[in-house]
């Protein structure tokens, strides 16, 4: 298991008013799995470190890789990522982690993807990878936010629509042209099972809440794989 | 994943870091039967509790004690169950 690696951050978007994808450089990087995440190491000039863990947003791309980060109102380490931490500067951050929320184009079979809020992050790698293979399985993304300021990826999801079935579900406040009232995940906003790999990531109370929506109907354990953000 | 200020609980998912430094494989997708329960589960099923530095991995199922992981700056804690007693083990000092 590789140790701590320098990460030089490169560039900084803006997703959402609190939502930042950050393209960080690191030397060597041995690439990644869809799914995978890093663990990022600050470490304060007295010497005092935090960890913490972000999702990798974007397949394995050489030296580069893109993390997701959302900035958490007193949080000690999300808000100087998202907002403070200055282009060029490094942190450390150790990975790729995690083998079991991870999705493969090799997967065969339709292709599920749920995600809350910023739980959009992993899923758009696996999203990101499907769309650059050469799979014809079905593939599916249910993306649950509570109004239309809150998406991430907004234009490169508009895109993708054009090859995958991308449907949107407000939690709160659904434009004009939402094609169901705002509200929570239903069973009515599921596709048929049909077989399908499920991926669920968000906060954990949307987690458990779409695990069972998917059990019950009629999905098999053994293909819902999860991932709770808190 | 993604920083939260008083999460109910995560999942194993976050364990890959804190355990990478003393597993030469991923220990996220070893597979465990719940002796209370008997429900079988990845440790990435596993439900997390904090705060760090401290994490308590429990069942899914019935939330018995799978393990701890205590993280320090030069020691790691490791006890699987409960009342098994904690491996103190020495954390490398790891540069990149």
């Amino acid at each position: 298991m590789p140790g701590w690696r320098r990460a030089r951050l490169t560039e900084r978007t803006d997703q959402t008013a609190t939502g930042r994808t950050l393209t960080f450089e690191v030397a060597r990087w041995p690439g990644h799995l869809p799914g995978q995440h890093v663990d990022v190491r600050l470490t304060a000039a007295d010497g005092y470190q935090a960890v913490r863990s972000y999702s990798l947003a974007a397949p394995a791309d050489t030296d580069r890789i893109e993390l997701g980060v959302q900035a958490v109102p007193g949080g000690e380490v999300s808000p100087y990522l998202a907002d403070d931490l200055p282009v060029d500067a490094e942190v450390e951050v150790k990975g790729p982690l995690g083998g079991w929320f991870v999705w493969t184009p090799e997967e065969p079979g339709p292709l599920l993807l749920i995600a809350g809020g910023s739980g959009i992050v992993p899923l758009m790698a696996m999203l990101r990878a499907r769309l650059a293979s050469a799979s014809d399985a079905p593939c599916t993304l249910l993306y649950s936010v509570r109004g239309p300021d809150e998406v991430w990826y907004a234009t490169e999801l508009d895109s993708a629509a054009q090859h995958t079935h991308i449907r949107r579900l407000y939690t709160r406040l659904a434009p004009a042209d939402s094609e169901r009232p705002a509200g929570r995940v239903t069973k009515l906003d599921l596709p048929p099972a049909e077989g399908s790999r499920c991926y669920v990531c968000g906060p954990t109370g949307f987690v458990e809440h779409v695990s069972a929506l998917l059990l019950g109907a009629g999905h098999a354990p053994d293909q819902i794989r999860t991932e709770r953000f808190g | 994943m993604n920083e939260q200020e008083h999460p109910l609980y995560l999942d194993g998912n976050a364990l890959a870091g804190p355990l990478g430094e003393i597993f030469t494989t991923d220990p996220t997708t070893a597979w465990r039967l719940c002796p209370s329960c008997r429900l079988p589960a990845t440790m990435a099923q596993l439900h997390v509790y904090g705060p760090e530095p401290g994490l308590t991995a429990r069942c899914p199922g019935c939330a018995a004690i799978a393990l701890r992981v205590v993280t320090q700056p030069g020691y790691l804690w490791l006890q699987l169950g409960s009342g098994a007693g904690a491996f103190r083990f020495a954390r490398p000092h790891i540069t990149s």
